[in-house]
């Protein structure tokens, strides 16, 4: 037989419990000490030991804490300087950014791509015989900008709204009616402005100006309705420039 | 075998109960369960070796707590408390490891 048989040969047979007296101290102690032994590991991992440590001991755990306390401290110390740069940082970025939404804001009313609304006026053009040309809407819609207007849509029949913008032209179509841009309308023409309504509404009526214009033309006329809250929802697209560039950039 | 089931049903108790350390007794019982664990050790290595003497056992045993408990606190009345104590368990951990070692070649021949 090997030793490790042997020897486990020997445990088996130490291990089979006998009545002796001895035995029944024997495993007293045993119990004691296991007893013991969960006791003080429930003990020392509780936090009560520190009223009977030792003076040594407390020294020692006294210098880990404060070398930690000042570590920790140094840390928050760095953190409050980094959360305080970030802060600055976000505001002046904040602060870009709503500058920029609003030049966007800016820039897509007059370039028609964002619906506006706002006080303006509205000019129906009746003009059951087709008599009224380009120019003279072409002529409403340059006195609308001189006095102000600052988006401007046109409808009529046979096409949807057109948003005005400076590169839109206004020509007459063959056939009857107007070409605005690549839209093709028919009257009775509807023309929308934003801009202050009083002063649209004078610069319409002066005489000689568009609402005369328009009289003039048999069978046609021109009628103006304020309203405060007229709403220009014909948007047009934005080309992108291919010759020309920003100046000074590279 | 009573020996090893009175082990886990101390320690079944001890969980249970999980009484708190009188103050007194508090900075020896850590070193009171080492040399009770190095007794029982010694122990179990005698009856391995077929020299077990139940009287040698439980005199041991007491002894070993006894004197480790006396010189913790005499090393705390001199002042040199923290040393003499971890010479104690230095000494009390060689005795374990040889006794282990002991144990170990008996068990598994190696």
């Amino acid at each position: 037989m090997s030793t490790s048989t042997r020897g486990l040969l020997r445990l088996r047979i130490l291990l089979r419990p006998r009545g002796t007296r001895a035995q029944l101290v024997v495993a007293l102690l045993c119990g004691l000490l296991g007893f013991a032994l969960v006791t003080q590991v429930h003990n020392s991992t509780s936090a009560t030991s520190r009223r009977t440590a030792r003076p040594e001991d407390l020294v020692r755990i006294l210098d880990d804490l404060s070398s930690r306390s000042d570590r920790l401290r140094a840390e928050i110390d760095t953190l409050r300087a980094t959360r305080d740069r970030l802060a600055s940082g976000q505001d002046s970025g904040s602060a870009a950014l709503a500058e920029t939404q609003r030049r966007a804001t800016v820039l897509g009313i007059l370039a028609g791509t964002i619906p506006a609304s706002g006080p303006g006026i509205t000019i129906t053009v009746r003009d059951p015989q087709s008599t009224v040309r380009a120019d003279a809407l072409l002529g409403a819609v340059e006195e609308l900008r001189d006095a102000g207007a600052e988006a401007l849509q046109l409808s009529g029949v046979g096409g949807p709204a057109v948003r005005l913008v400076a590169s839109t032209a206004l020509l007459d179509a063959p056939g009857g009616g107007v070409l605005a841009g690549s839209t093709r309308l028919r009257p009775p023409y509807r023309l929308l402005a934003i801009g202050d309504p009083a002063t649209l509404r004078a610069a319409m009526r002066i005489p000689g100006g568009v609402v005369d214009t328009v009289a003039a033309s048999p069978g046609a006329d021109a009628t103006i309705t304020v309203s405060n809250a007229t709403s220009v929802a014909a948007l047009q697209a934005l080309p992108r420039p291919r010759y020309a560039r920003p100046a000074g950039a590279s | 075998m009573i020996g090893a089931a009175a082990l886990v049903l101390g320690v079944v108790l001890g969980l249970i109960i999980q009484p708190t350390v009188p103050a007194g007794l508090e900075p020896y019982l850590p070193i009171a369960v080492v040399a009770a664990l190095d007794a029982l050790f010694g122990g179990l290595r005698a009856a391995l070796d077929r020299a077990f003497d139940d009287k040698v056992f439980v005199v041991s045993f007491v002894a070993n707590v006894l004197v480790a408990a006396l010189i913790v606190f005499l090393g705390d009345q001199l002042g040199v408390g923290g040393q003499l104590t971890t010479a104690v368990v230095v000494v009390l951990g060689i005795r374990i490891f040889a006794n282990a070692a002991a144990i170990r070649r008996h068990l598994f021949g190696a």
